[in-house]
C-alpha cells in the first residue's frame, strides 16, 4: 500500500477499530432478548397462537411471473377451502383425508407471500424472511429446478418442511434430494419414460434425432432422460446441441437441424426459450419437411399451458407431456377446476394443480401426524398413497419424496374451441410405467431431527 | 488537512458503529429486524461502500462489479468445500482471488476511459456469468449453484480434527455459527472495519489523487502523472471489497449461484450507491439498505396485507387505496424502484444524502447539479475547501460543453 | 458449404435487427450527446404497437350461450372478434394482417413517444454528464415495461406474420429459410438506406450532420439545432419501435425483451464507435454474422461455450485494437 504514506492513516486504522469493537461489544447482547419464543420452540416457528402460518415463495417479476401469479390464486383457493371457505375444492374429493375444512389441527390457516425473482438467492433471501421474521412453518413455490434445489437445501438446514413447485429436473428428488423438501411435481426422467412408447408409435422405431438443449442443469438432465429413452427405441441422435439460456434468436442453431439428416427435433427449453425456438422452428418450415422419406417431427418433452400460450399456433400436434390438464374429467379434476374457475374465471395452469395439492397434502398429513413437528410431518408424507387429487392413485415415494402418478402425454390442440384449450390428452400413461429405481440418481435425504430455529 | 478533522471522523465511525450494531432495535419498527435481511443490509453495504470507492472517487463507472462478488462467494464456498468451514480462511481466499481477477480485468479496462470503459467491465462480467452457468459447471456448479456437501473433504477440519460427522456442516468463526444474528454481527463488525477503511481512503492523499484524477485527467497527465497506478489500485480495491461482500454471502449462506454475476446485479450496486449519493461516505450504505429493504419487504405486501393496513379508513376508499398501492407493492416493487430512482436522479443527483442534508440544513451544502460530482458532505467530517474548489471548476464554461 | 451459407444468412438477420436498434441508439448519442439507456424499452414498445393493434383487431364480442356450459360451470363464452362479425372475410384479413398494419400505426405513435420523452426527460439531460443519462433512462426503461408488465402481463404474446409470407422459402435445394426472416432483412436494409438518404440528401438532414460536427456554429448561424435534433430524437424512436413491430413474428414479444436487447446492442453501437452511424450498421452485421458461426457445432466443440461469449469477446478485442471502435471519432465519450 505505497498510496499511502503519511503514518496518521494508520493510526486512524487503529483507533477506528478499537472503536468499533467496544461499541460492537456493547451491543451484541442487547437484541437476542428480543428474539421471539427463541427459548420455548420445540421446533422451528412452532405455531401457538390460533393460527399457522405458510409461506408461497413464488415468482413474481421476471420472465415466469405470470406461471408465479398462476402459483399464488391456487395457493390462496387451498388456504381458503383448508379453512373451510369456498365449496372446499379437492378437500371433498380427496382420499384418504383428515381434512375438516376448520383450518389444520384446529389452527386457522394464515399465509405470506414472497418473491422468487427466478433466482436462487432471492428465492433464499424470501424464504429466510417468511422463516425468520414471519414465523412460517412450510415453505412452498418456485417455477424452476434452480430455485427449487436451492430453498429447499435450505429448508433443510433450518428445519421447514419444503414443499416444492413447479420443478422438473431430476435432481430435486435426485441427487439433490433432502429430508425436508417433497416434490408431487413429475421430472425429466419420467417424462422420457411416458413419451417412450407414444413417440414410437407417432414416430416407429427407426429415426434421427436432434437436440437444442438449454445449457444448463435442468436443460442436461432432460435430455440425458430423453436420450435414454429414445435411444432405447432404436432411435439414433444425430447432435446434441447446448444453446445459451435466453438466446433469443434461435436461428443459428435450426438451420443446421435442416440439414443434419434428422427428422425429429428435441427442444429440451422451457419457458420463453422454448416459445422462441419452438415458434422459429416451425417458421423454418420443419413441420412440413419430409427427411428420409418420413415427416418430420418437432418434441418438446415438457410443456405448460402458459408456455403453449406464449408459442400459439406453433404447438399444433407438437408431442409432450405435463403433470395435469384442466381438462381431465376424473373427480378431483373436476371439482378443482370448478372451484377454480368460478374464483377467477379461468382453468388452473398445472403449476397451480401441483401448488394446491401440495398445501393440501401438507396440511393432510399435519392432520394425519396430529401435531405440526416436523420429524412427524414428514413421516405422514413418506410412503403416503392417495387419490382423487387429479392424477390417479398416487403414492408419495419415501426413498426419494417423489411421488409417482400418472403421466400425461399431451399435443398442441389443432381445433381449440377457447383460448385456454390449447393442449389435448394424448394418453395418460399409467404410474406404473414412469415408476423407477430410486437408486439410480444417488444422493441422500439426511436427518429428519426437528431443528430450533 | 484540507480542514477534515479527525475527531469528526472518529465520531462518524462511532456513531455509525452504533447504528449498525444497534440495527436490530432500530429496524425494529419498520419490519426489517430479522437475521437475514440486515445480513443483506451489511454485506450489500459492503459492496456498494467498495463500488463508491472506485465510482465515487474516481467517476469511473463500471457495469461488471458483480464479476467480483460473484468469484468472491465461489471462492468462499470452494474453501468451505476444500479447507474448512471457518470463515476466515473463506474470507481471505476470496479477497485475494477477487484481487487477482480485479487485477487482470483492469488492466485490460482501464485502458480505455467513459462509456468504454464501462462496456469493457460489462463484457467481461457478461461473459463471467455465462461460463459460470454453462460450460463452468464443473466449478460453478451451473444454475443449481455451489453448495457445501456432508461429503467434502475439508482437508484443514480433518487436520485439526474438527469432523462435523453425520449432520449438515455449517460455516462458524471459530466455532461460533455464522448464521442468524451471530452472522449478522460478524457481517456488522466487518462492514464497520470497512467504513472505516474508506474514510481512511477518502482522507488520504491517495483518496485525492483519485479526485484529481476525476475532475481533469488530462490536466494531471499534462503535469506529468501517471494516472494509472492509482486507477489501478481504486480498481483493485474496489474489487476486493466485492470479493469481501461475496464471501460474506456464503459465510452466512454457504451457496453461490451465477446470477449474482449478472449485468443486472451490476447495475444493483451501481442503483445502491447513486440512490444514497455517490462519492458520500454514508450514502451507498443507505442505498443499499433501501433496495434492499424494497426487494424483500415491498415485494412481499399483497391485498391481504394492504387491507389490513389501511383498515383504518372506510371500505371504498380502502378498495381503491389498496388497488392503486398495489401496483407498487408485491409484484410490482420494480415499478417503486425505478420512480425513486428517476426522481433521485432528477431532483437529487447528490442522492439521498444530499436530501437529508438539504432537509436538515447541517451544513451549507452547494447545490449538486451531477451525479457522482457531489463532494463529501456527510453529516461530520467534511472536506469544505475542496468542495468550493469543486464548485468553481464545474462553473467554469469548459466543463459544461457537451460532447458529440 | 450450404452451412456457412446458411449461418450468412442467420448472421445478416441477425444482424440486420442490430444494426436497427444500434443505429437509434447512436443516432441520438451522435446529434443529442445522450446516452439512452431506454432505448431497449423503445424496443420493447413497438413491439407492443404490433400487439396491441393485434389486440385491437381482435376485440371480441362476447355472447354467453346458455345451453354450453364450462368445466367449472358458467355458461360458455362464445367469443367472436367484432371485425370480423361486421366486415367478414375482410375482418380475417385484416387481423391475419396486423403486423404490417401495425406499422402504420407505430410511425405515429413513436414519434409521439419519442418527442414526448425528449422534450419531457431527456432535453433536461443534455448538459448533465453521461453517468447520469443512463441512469436516468435506465430507470425510466423500469417505468415503462413494468407498466407493459401491468398492462400484457409477463407472458410473451405470439403474432404471425401475414399469410403471404408465412412459412419457409426454398432458395436452392438445401437452403430453406422462412420467408419472414428475408422480409425482416430487406426491410432493415431499406430502413437503414432510408436514415441515410434522409441525413444525406435532404436539407434538413445537412443542418443535423452540420450540428452533428459543431452545433456551437450552426447555433450561430441562427439555426435552431435543438428543435432539429428533437426530431432526430423522434425519429431514432420510430426506427426502433418498427424494429420491434416487425421482430414479433420472430419473437413473440413480453415486457423484458427490452433489455434483453439493450446490452447487446450497447456492445454493437461501441464497437462501431459511438456516434457513428456506418459503424453502428457495420458492427451490427459483423457481429451478427460472427454470433452465427460461432454458434456451429464445429467451432464449439473445439472452443465450449464460445458462443455464449462471442459477442463480448469481439467487443473487448476491437476496443482494444481500435480504442474507438471501428469508426468512432476521437474525442467522443472519452471523458
Amino acid at each position: 500500500m505505497s498510496e499511502f504514506p503519511h503514518k496518521p492513516t494508520r493510526r486512524t486504522v487503529l483507533k477506528t477499530g478499537v472503536a468499533g469493537v467496544a461499541a460492537g461489544a456493547a451491543t451484541v447482547a442487547a437484541p437476542m432478548f428480543f428474539m421471539r419464543n427463541a427459548w420455548a420452540q420445540e421446533f422451528c416457528n412452532m405455531p401457538t397462537g390460533g393460527s399457522v402460518t405458510l409461506g408461497f415463495n413464488v415468482p413474481q417479476t421476471g420472465a415466469y411471473a405470470d406461471e408465479g401469479a398462476d402459483e399464488l390464486r391456487a395457493y390462496q383457493l387451498a388456504v381458503k377451502h383448508l379453512n373451510g371457505e369456498g365449496d372446499g375444492g379437492m378437500i371433498n374429493t380427496m382420499k384418504p383425508t383428515m381434512l375438516k375444512g376448520n383450518g389444520v389441527l384446529g389452527k386457522k390457516v394464515e399465509f405470506v407471500t414472497g418473491d422468487t425473482q427466478t433466482k436462487s438467492d432471492a428465492a433464499r433471501a424470501s424464504a429466510k424472511r417468511m422463516i425468520e421474521k414471519d414465523g412460517a412453518i412450510m415453505i412452498t413455490g418456485g417455477s424452476s429446478s434452480g430455485v427449487a434445489i436451492a430453498v429447499q437445501s435450505l429448508c433443510q438446514d433450518t428445519g421447514v418442511i419444503f414443499m416444492a413447485g413447479l420443478t422438473h429436473s431430476n435432481d430435486t428428488t435426485g441427487k439433490d434430494k433432502r429430508r425436508y423438501g417433497f416434490r408431487h411435481f413429475f421430472n425429466a426422467y419420467m417424462s422420457g419414460l411416458a413419451l417412450g412408447p407414444v413417440l414410437e408409435s407417432a414416430m416407429g422405431k427407426d429415426r434421427r434425432a436432434y437436440h437444442l438443449t438449454a445449457d444448463y442443469t435442468w436443460g442436461w438432465t432432460q435430455e440425458e432422460s430423453i436420450k435414454n429413452t429414445t435411444e432405447g427405441l432404436g432411435w439414433e441422435t444425430v447432435e446434441a446441441v447446448r444453446t445459451p439460456l435466453g438466446a433469443g434468436d434461435f436461428s443459428q442453431y435450426l438451420t443446421p437441424v435442416l440439414n443434419s439428416g434428422a427428422d425429429v427435433l428435441i427442444l429440451n427449453h422451457y419457458g420463453k426459450d422454448m416459445v422462441n425456438s419452438l415458434t422459429q422452428a416451425v417458421q423454418f418450415g420443419m413441420r412440413d419437411k419430409q427427411v428420409n422419406g418420413k415427416q418430420f417431427e418437432v418434441v418438446v418433452p415438457l410443456y405448460s399451458r402458459l408456455m403453449a400460450q406464449g408459442a400459439g399456433e406453433n404447438i399444433k400436434g407438437i408431442l409432450g407431456t405435463t403433470n395435469w390438464h384442466w381438462s381431465l374429467q376424473d373427480d378431483g379434476s373436476k371439482a378443482f377446476v370448478k372451484s377454480f374457475g368460478q374464483e377467477y374465471g379461468f382453468p388452473p395452469s398445472q403449476a397451480a394443480q401441483t401448488c394446491y395439492t401440495q398445501t393440501l397434502l401438507y396440511a393432510n398429513a399435519c392432520e394425519t401426524a396430529g401435531t405440526f413437528a416436523p420429524p412427524a410431518v414428514i413421516g405422514a408424507l413418506e410412503g403416503f398413497e392417495f387419490d382423487g387429487m387429479g392424477n390417479g392413485q398416487t403414492l408419495y415415494r419415501a426413498a426419494d419424496h417423489q411421488c409417482f402418478k400418472k403421466v400425461l402425454v399431451v399435443a398442441g390442440n389443432e381445433n381449440p374451441t377457447s383460448q385456454f384449450d390449447l393442449l389435448q390428452v394424448v394418453e395418460e400413461v399409467p404410474r406404473e410405467q414412469v415408476t423407477y429405481n430410486p437408486s439410480i440418481f444417488g444422493g441422500e435425504l439426511g436427518s429428519a431431527d426437528a431443528k430450533a430455529c | 488537512m484540507f480542514g477534515i478533522s479527525k475527531i469528526n471522523d472518529i465520531m462518524l465511525l462511532v456513531a455509525f458503529a452504533a447504528i449498525i450494531l444497534a440495527g436490530p432495535i432500530i429496524l425494529e419498527p419498520i419490519g426489517a429486524s430479522y437475521p437475514d435481511l440486515l445480513q443483506k443490509f451489511a454485506i450489500f453495504g459492503i459492496f456498494a461502500i467498495g463500488f463508491n470507492i472506485l465510482f465515487g472517487l474516481t467517476g469511473y463507472l463500471s457495469f461488471g462489479h458483480a464479476a467480483f462478488l460473484g468469484v468472491g462467494s465461489y471462492a468462499a464456498v470452494w474453501s468451505f468445500k476444500l479447507l474448512s468451514m471457518n470463515a476466515i480462511p473463506a474470507i481471505a481466499i476470496a479477497v485475494v482471488l477477487s484481487g487477482l481477477f480485479a487485477l487482470a480485468i483492469g488492466y485490460v479496462s482501464l485502458r480505455r476511459a467513459g462509456i468504454y470503459f464501462s462496456i469493457l467491465t460489462l463484457a467481461f462480467a457478461q461473459m463471467s456469468y455465462n461460463l459460470a452457468y454453462s460450460v463452468l459447471t464443473p466449478i460453478t456448479n451451473g444454475e443449481t449453484g455451489l453448495r457445501v456437501l456432508r461429503t467434502d473433504p475439508r482437508y484443514l477440519d480433518v487436520m485439526f480434527g474438527a469432523d462435523v460427522g453425520a449432520a449438515q456442516p455449517t460455516t462458524n468463526f471459530f466455532g461460533i455459527e455464522m448464521t442468524g444474528w451471530p452472522g449478522f454481527y460478524f457481517c456488522g463488525i466487518v462492514l464497520i472495519a470497512a467504513f472505516a477503511f474508506s474514510i481512511v481512503i477518502f482522507r488520504s492523499p491517495f483518496g485525492m489523487t483519485l479526485r484529481a484524477i476525476k475532475s481533469n485527467q488530462n490536466r494531471m497527465g499534462y503535469t506529468g502523472f501517471n494516472s494509472r497506478p492509482y486507477l489501478m489500485s481504486a480498481f483493485i480495491i474496489s474489487g476486493m471489497y466485492a470479493g469481501l461482500a461475496g464471501s460474506l454471502l456464503a459465510v452466512t449462506d454457504p451457496l453461490a449461484g451465477a446470477e449474482r454475476m449478472q449485468w443486472t446485479a451490476s447495475g444493483e450496486v451501481v442503483l445502491m450507491t447513486i440512490l444514497g449519493g455517490a462519492g458520500t461516505l454514508l450514502g451507498p450504505v443507505l442505498g443499499a439498505g433501501i433496495i434492499k429493504y424494497f426487494e424483500n419487504i415491498f415485494s412481499a405486501f399483497n391485498e391481504s396485507v394492504l387491507n389490513s393496513l389501511f383498515e383504518f379508513m372506510p371500505e371504498d376508499v380502502r378498495h381503491v387505496v389498496v388497488e392503486v398501492a398495489g401496483l407498487f407493492v408485491g409484484d410490482g416493487w420494480h415499478l417503486t424502484l425505478g420512480v425513486l430512482f428517476m426522481i433521485v436522479v432528477i431532483f437529487l443527483p447528490g442522492g439521498l444524502m444530499e436530501g437529508a442534508m438539504r432537509v436538515l440544513r447541517i451544513k451549507h451544502s452547494p447545490k449538486v447539479t451531477n451525479i457522482g460530482k457531489s463532494p463529501q458532505r456527510d453529516i461530520v467530517g467534511e472536506g469544505a475547501i475542496e468542495e468550493n474548489l469543486d464548485d468553481r471548476v464545474r462553473t467554469a464554461p469548459a466543463r459544461s460543453k457537451p460532447t458529440g | 458449404m450450404d452451412a456457412i451459407l446458411l449461418q450468412i444468412l442467420n448472421g445478416l438477420d441477425k444482424g440486420g435487427a442490430y444494426a436497427l436498434i444500434a443505429l437509434g441508439l447512436t443516432l441520438v448519442f451522435g446529434t443529442l450527446g445522450v446516452v439512452n439507456f431506454a432505448h431497449g424499452a423503445i424496443f420493447m414498445l413497438g413491439a407492443f404497437c404490433a400487439v396491441s393493434i393485434n389486440a385491437l383487431l381482435k376485440l371480441e364480442q362476447v355472447v354467453l350461450d346458455p345451453t354450453q356450459t364450462t368445466a367449472w360451470g358458467t355458461p360458455l363464452e362464445i367469443r367472436t372478434p367484432y371485425i370480423e362479425s361486421w366486415l367478414g372475410e375482410w375482418g380475417t384479413l385484416l387481423i391475419q394482417y396486423s403486423v404490417p398494419i401495425s406499422i402504420l400505426f407505430a410511425i405515429p405513435v413513436m414519434l409521439l413517444i419519442g418527442l414526448v420523452m425528449e422534450r419531457g426527460l431527456i432535453q433536461f439531460f443534455y448538459k448533465r454528464p453521461h453517468a447520469d443519462q443512463i441512469l436516468v433512462t435506465f430507470g425510466l426503461a423500469i417505468i415503462l415495461q413494468e407498466i407493459i408488465k401491468e398492462i400484457f402481463g409477463a407472458n410473451p404474446i405470439p403474432q404471425s406474420a401475414p399469410p403471404l409470407v408465412a412459412g419457409s422459402v426454398s432458395i436452392t435445394e438445401t437452403i430453406v429459410y422462412p420467408y419472414w426472416r428475408i422480409v425482416y432483412l430487406f426491410f432493415s436494409l431499406t430502413l437503414i438506406s432510408g436514415v441515410f438518404a434522409f441525413l444525406r440528401f435532404t436539407t434538413f438532414g445537412m443542418v443535423v450532420r452540420a450540428g452533428m460536427q459543431d452545433r456551437e456554429t450552426v447555433g450561430l448561424l441562427g439555426i435552431n439545432i435543438e428543435r432539429r435534433f428533437t426530431i432526430v430524437f423522434g425519429v431514432a424512436t420510430v426506427v426502433a419501435g418498427l424494429a420491434g413491430v416487425m421482430y414479433t413474428p420472430i419473437l413473440p414479444p413480453d415486457y423484458h425483451m427490452g433489455m434483453d436487447f439493450l446490452v447487446l446492442s450497447f456492445v454493437v453501437v461501441v464497437v462501431g464507435g459511438m456516434g457513428s452511424l456506418g459503424g453502428a450498421v457495420s458492427a451490427g452485421f459483423l457481429l451478427g454474422i460472427l454470433q452465427s458461426f460461432a454458434s456451429m457445432n464445429e467451432v464449439n466443440s473445439i472452443l465450449p461455450g464460445i458462443d455464449q461469449i462471442i459477442i463480448y469477446l469481439v467487443a473487448v478485442v476491437i476496443l482494444l485494437v481500435r480504442p474507438r471502435g471501428l469508426m468512432g471519432r476521437k474525442g467522443v465519450m472519452e471523458d
